[in-house]
């Protein structure tokens, strides 16, 4: 039962769209019903699949390289203390500029293709990746800390056997933003100036007042959004495997 | 094995904590291979004084009988049990290895030694779970067995036990007794029963800045039976005493009880 509860609920509103649109007697240029709509998905389908195959690989190649940038920039910056007093201050102040209003520049420089779009994504997801890994190197436990030097701990090991992991459920954290984000980051450049992808299957339709088309790739969207964040939720949660709600602990050492 | 425990001299000419004169010419000895306990009320210095004896912190003279420095002879344990929760049991244990990085060759004997020390708190059969699924004694036992691993000949230990129940507390404390043997141990304390039961010395810690005074322990080595009616009449004493010196120290100042201890 709680397992239907959603798809009752979806199925709800969609009955309610279509309800709305027979009764107001809305025109499918500016309303299409939902039945509407999935006709154009099936009739369509592999003009949608291509586009959004393009977009598809666009949210990847940002977020695979996005992550990769931002985990480096957050151990180099927690590594060095100079790099930090230095960078820190201009990697927040660069969090102001709206990263969409680089879209055109980004086109610009890297062209009409995937590179402009890879190079949006990855911008928006650079940073919350970079801030929450960062702050959970910082904020490794003292105690920690202090018992690992009292051991003579070395301090490329501290880091590598202590401060890395504990930063992992906050990188994990990070990961989970960056997945939610991607797909917006690649929509937006192929709002921009593109030739393929669903950003621009929607754009184009919307002009030829084609709604159910819009419609049909905001649905696919949509669905590869929710797949993408699923699948980087369950990769996240394997990688701070020992936080599984399985492991619920007998009781934990209290930290006062 | 073991290197001979050494005994030690801190000095600390004057320390001020957040604008409190903690201590001033303070002086504190603790003798080769036995157990030292400290007890005092919260706030006036005494994990300050382990953090000290540790190094963690500045302003200390720490002067060992062998003239050797102290740093790399220690081993901490606190009342959190500090487990690393994405490391096995066993892999916590040998924590102290992971991060000075000893060689892989020496990896099958060290695991071998784990798991004995491990099997002889009682905790053979866990080494591969993860800390999230042991109970808090089970966990400060994984804590006392990493500690053990390090064979420093000098261990200091912060309320390794408040954080127990009754019965536990009273298995481990025979347990650390009993492996922690023949060490320079300093054990700081809330429990006058505690302190009484294990100690060889015991220390009461007052007033600001800070003094020490040396109570008489209870005859017999410890660990001594806490039912021994000397040891139960020596806490009603020790508590009595220690109430005195608290409303003393609370007249004294208004930040003294909320103080960190």
């Amino acid at each position: 039962m709680r397992g239907l509860r959603p798809l009752v609920t979806a199925a709800g509103l969609l009955a309610a769209w279509e309800l709305l649109v027979r009764l107001a007697g809305l025109p499918r240029y500016i309303l299409p019903g939902p039945l509407a709509v999935a006709q154009r998905m099936l009739r369509d389908g592999d003009l949608l699949l291509q586009h959004g195959l393009t977009t598809l690989l666009e949210i990847l190649l940002g977020l695979v390289l996005g992550t990769l940038l931002g985990v480096l920039a957050a151990a180099a910056l927690a590594a060095f203390r100079p790099l930090r007093r230095w960078l820190e201050p201009v990697l927040v102040a660069s969090q102001a500029i709206p990263v969409f209003a680089l879209a055109p520049l980004l086109v610009l420089w890297f062209g009409y293709g995937l590179a402009s779009k890879v190079a949006m994504a990855l911008l928006i997801i650079f940073f919350p990746v970079t801030a929450a890994f960062f702050e959970g190197l910082r904020r490794t436990d003292p105690a920690w800390l202090e018992l690992a030097r009292v051991m003579d701990a070395r301090p490329l090991r501290i880091l590598l056997e202590l401060r890395v992991p504990a930063a992992l459920p906050a990188l994990a954290g990070g990961l989970r933003v960056a997945a939610a984000v991607a797909p917006i980051g690649a929509v937006i450049g192929e709002w921009v100036g593109a030739s393929r992808g669903l950003g621009f299957l929607m754009l184009h339709a919307n002009a030829r007042l084609q709604v159910d088309l819009v419609f049909a790739a905001l649905v696919l969207l949509a669905a590869m959004a929710i797949a993408l964040w699923a699948a980087v939720d369950r990769l996240t949660a394997r990688l701070v495997y020992w936080q599984r709600e399985t492991l619920t602990p007998t009781s934990h050492g209290e930290r006062p | 094995m073991l290197e001979r425990p050494p005994a030690i001299t801190l000095g600390i000419p004057r320390l001020e904590l957040g604008g409190r004169l903690l201590f001033e010419n303070f002086r504190l000895r603790l003798e080769a291979g036995r157990w030292t306990c400290l007890l005092g009320p919260s706030g006036v210095g005494k994990t300050t004084l382990l953090r000290l004896l540790a190094g963690l912190v500045p302003g200390a003279l720490v002067i060992t009988d062998d003239g050797r420095p102290l740093a790399g002879r220690i081993a901490l344990m606190a009342q959190q049990d500090l487990l690393l929760p994405w490391l096995s049991v066993r892999e916590n244990v040998l924590l102290g290895h992971r991060l000075r990085g000893t060689r892989r060759a020496r990896a099958a004997e060290l695991e071998r030694r784990a798991d004995a020390l491990l099997a002889r708190l009682g905790l053979a059969g866990r080494e591969r779970d993860l800390p999230a699924t042991l109970s808090g004694g089970m966990r400060q036992r994984v804590a006392l067995a990493r500690t053990l691993m390090e064979e420093r000949p000098v261990v200091l230990m912060d309320e390794p036990f408040s954080a127990l129940d009754a019965i536990t507390r009273h298995r481990l404390q025979e347990l650390a007794a009993d492996l922690l043997r023949d060490r320079t141990v300093l054990l700081v304390t809330h429990s006058p029963r505690e302190a009484l039961r294990l100690a060889h010395r015991v220390l009461v810690m007052g007033g600001r800045p800070a003094r020490l005074r040396e109570v008489a322990p209870p005859p017999g080595e410890p660990p001594r039976d806490p039912a021994d009616p000397a040891l139960l009449q020596r806490e009603a004493e020790l508590l009595r005493e220690l109430l005195a010196s608290a409303t003393l120290a609370e007249e004294t100042g208004p930040c003294a009880a909320s103080a960190r201890s």
